[in-house]
């Protein structure tokens, strides 16, 4: 009996790995024979997510009034029709503030103050997302994104990031290099962890990305291991994001020739272009309106990066098109609209 | 019911202990005891001691326990002097060489890199000073210098990683960290950054001698145990004679094979192989980024890197688009 028992709890062990997942799975050939170009997934993860329906079915614009003809100080939306903003402000509010509704961004008294700060960000987050539809087709497609792509019913979306304080270190206490640190963002290797910091600030930090030279002997590329380093764990992330591995986009024979590559290499790489332009032009100028409890270590708003949007999955919301239900969210109306013009920073409150 | 009668050692003697050959120095460095154990003497020889230290010896300890301490210290520091966190996120924890702004200066400020420079000092002349002992010892036992010259070939791949490549390079960042985790970090990196390290030939070979060597290893090691029940482990003193451990150790080989390595030869040839690991490996690691900066293109270049169809993906930063 003892005997039994012994074998039955040996048996067993596998199955407290947490590494092993007894899931049914789908493989997929991404790659030419023989380069390891697929992807197995867990099946279950195939299906979409569940979506929210629109509010309701958005009446036909019949070139009825505008919103801003009806509505003051509407800045952003002001050329699309009033249904069409009702239905988006409806929207709008089951994707971002689902229990605290239109007050976590309007005062009641008078829905066109500019008040509340979360308004005013509301605002610029319209702007950015209808740049990401317009201007960034290459990444989105014509799935494009919503709020809810990010938001998925949450104020801030789950999966942001913030500056790392200052890492001026006088002494070998506490300093850890900004690596050798087992966290998610790594892969829980000891890859440095501020790589999404480093590459996804604004348009232009990616160009320290591409490490490997271009000719066979030595030239003038002085990138080092440790500079290597950080674009490796740029690469985890994305992976982590997307839920896939390496071979999803590369051929590991050589991971920077393009010629080699999956054609989703070049839609990651209009990716991070996208949320580079998208932290500096639209997140980080709303540093000032933030309130102190919006704001990282750093002083500086929650930004996105690759996981913010795909959480997990090689397309956001499985690449269920909601935002074909929005055509707001695709027209470039006001791309440089004032986002708050009679407010100050100082005088703008948090919602109740 | 088979039989493994070879895992331990079946038979320990007791008896006075063997205190070695004299030899003109013995006096002053050899200590004077020996003791036996019966559990050392499951898996090796049941005596202990005496051992050769000398200043050689002593030295060489010395100066690795500071840099074992130097590595560890920094190690602890890094997570704030936190013991529960230090032994929690050991294989992630390192000591990390200077930044590329201080090139390859002897002179850098301690919590930059200065320590990694340190210990690496203090490791690699104890790692030499053990090195002199090895051949010394050989050479009081009127020895060859094998063992010698086989660990130099270690000590080649160590130093061309940690110190040659970097002087070359002219920085001490290109040096790998001292940490489990991080060093296989850096080993990926590497490879990535100079265009894939499978490309590089010297690195094949290395691989070829690394597997060689284990493969040898087990075809040995299981010819000698199998033979053990005639008392094969005494290779030498049974060549010449029939039906003994050693002529079946042969025939098994010739008849599977159509040929066999001597007593004397499979020794060699393990050497060997050994030996070459880490001196491919290192010549390997000393052509990368000094001589050649892209093994894949280079491998290319020479029709060593094989071709697969062009998928047609361009690179978007070349078509004057930046999104």
């Amino acid at each position: 009996m003892k005997k039994l028992a012994t074998i039955a709890l040996a048996g067993s062990l596998p199955l407290v790995m947490a590494a092993c997942e007894v899931a049914p799975k789908t493989s997929e050939q991404t790659g030419y024979r023989g380069t390891g170009g697929n992807q197995i997934y867990v099946s279950d993860e195939l299906d979409m997510p569940d979506v929210p329906a629109p509010p309701y079915e958005l009446p036909e614009d019949t070139g009825g009034p505008r919103a801003s003809e009806v509505y003051e100080n509407v800045q952003v939306l002001g050329d699309v029709s009033v249904d069409e903003f009702n239905y988006l402000m409806a929207a709008i509010t089951e994707w971002v503030s689902p229990d605290e509704g239109c007050n976590y961004c309007h005062n009641p008294a008078n829905m066109a103050s500019d008040e509340i700060y979360t308004k005013i960000v509301a605002r610029r987050m319209i702007q950015m997302n209808q740049n990401i539809n317009q201007e960034y087709g290459d990444h989105v497609g014509q799935v494009g994104v919503t709020c809810y792509t990010c938001h998925a019913g949450n104020n801030i979306p789950e999966n942001v990031w913030t500056l790392p304080e200052d890492g001026g270190h006088p002494s070998i206490a506490g300093d850890l290099n900004g690596q050798n640190n087992p966290v998610i963002g790594t892969g829980y290797s000891s890859l440095p962890e501020h790589a999404v910091a480093q590459y996804l600030l604004n348009g232009d930090s990616l160009d320290g990305i591409r490490v490997q030279s271009n000719d066979m002997h030595p030239t003038d590329n002085d990138t080092t291991t440790m500079d290597t380093e950080a674009t490796y764990s740029l690469m985890v992330h994305m992976s982590q994001a997307l839920g896939v591995n390496c071979t999803y986009c590369h051929n590991t024979q050589s991971f920077g020739d393009w010629s080699i590559s999956g054609p989703v290499r070049s839609t990651a790489w209009y990716g991070l272009q996208m949320v580079g332009n998208s932290n500096e032009e639209y997140v980080t100028p709303l540093t000032e309106w933030f309130p102190g409890n919006r704001l990282g270590p750093a002083g500086d708003p929650y930004k996105i990066n690759c996981t913010t949007c795909h959480q997990g999955l090689r397309q956001p919301l499985g690449g269920y098109p909601m935002a074909q239900d929005y055509p707001a969210l695709w027209n470039y109306s006001a791309p440089n609209a004032p986002i708050a013009p009679n407010m100050r920073p100082d005088q703008v409150r948090s919602p109740e | 019911m088979a039989q493994y009668q070879n895992i331990f050692t079946q038979v320990q003697l007791t008896a006075a202990p063997e205190m070695g050959v004299p030899t003109a120095d013995s006096d002053l460095h050899r200590t004077k005891k020996a003791t036996f154990s019966h559990w050392m003497g499951l898996v090796g020889q049941a005596q202990i001691g005496p051992i050769y230290l000398g200043w050689l010896g002593v030295l060489s300890l010395v100066l690795g326990i500071i840099a074992f301490e130097i590595i560890g210290l920094n190690m602890l520091a890094s997570v704030n002097w936190d013991p529960v966190m230090f032994v929690r996120n050991l294989f992630w924890l390192s000591l990390e060489p200077p930044a590329p702004e201080y090139g390859f200066s002897l002179f850098v400020p301690l919590a930059e890199g200065g320590w990694f420079i340190y210990a690496g000092a203090c490791l690699t002349l104890s790692v030499i000073l053990w090195w002199v002992r090895t051949y010394k010892r050989a050479a009081a036992l009127g020895m060859g210098k094998h063992v010698c010259w086989a660990f130099a070939s270690a000590i080649f791949l160590f130093l061309v990683l940690g110190f040659i490549r970097p002087l070359l390079m002219g920085s001490w960042a290109e040096a790998v960290p001292y940490g489990v985790f991080p060093h296989l970090d850096w080993t990926a990196a590497f490879s990535i950054r100079y265009g894939n390290l499978f490309y590089n030939p010297f690195h094949a070979l290395s691989i070829v001698f690394l597997y060689g060597s284990v493969l040898l290893f087990a075809m040995h090691g299981a010819t000698i145990l199998a033979v053990g029940r005639y008392g094969g482990e005494r290779e030498i003193e049974q060549i010449t004679d029939r039906g003994t451990a050693s002529e079946r150790a042969a025939l098994f080989w010739r008849w599977t094979m159509g040929w066999n390595a001597s007593m004397e030869s499979i020794h060699r040839w393990a050497w060997w192989f050994a030996v070459l690991t880490t001196l491919t490996g290192g010549i390997g690691i000393l052509l990368t980024g000094t001589v050649v900066d892209n093994w894949y293109l280079w491998a290319q270049q020479h029709g060593f890197a094989p071709a697969y169809p062009d998928t047609g993906v361009v690179d978007p930063a070349s078509m004057g688009s930046d999104g």
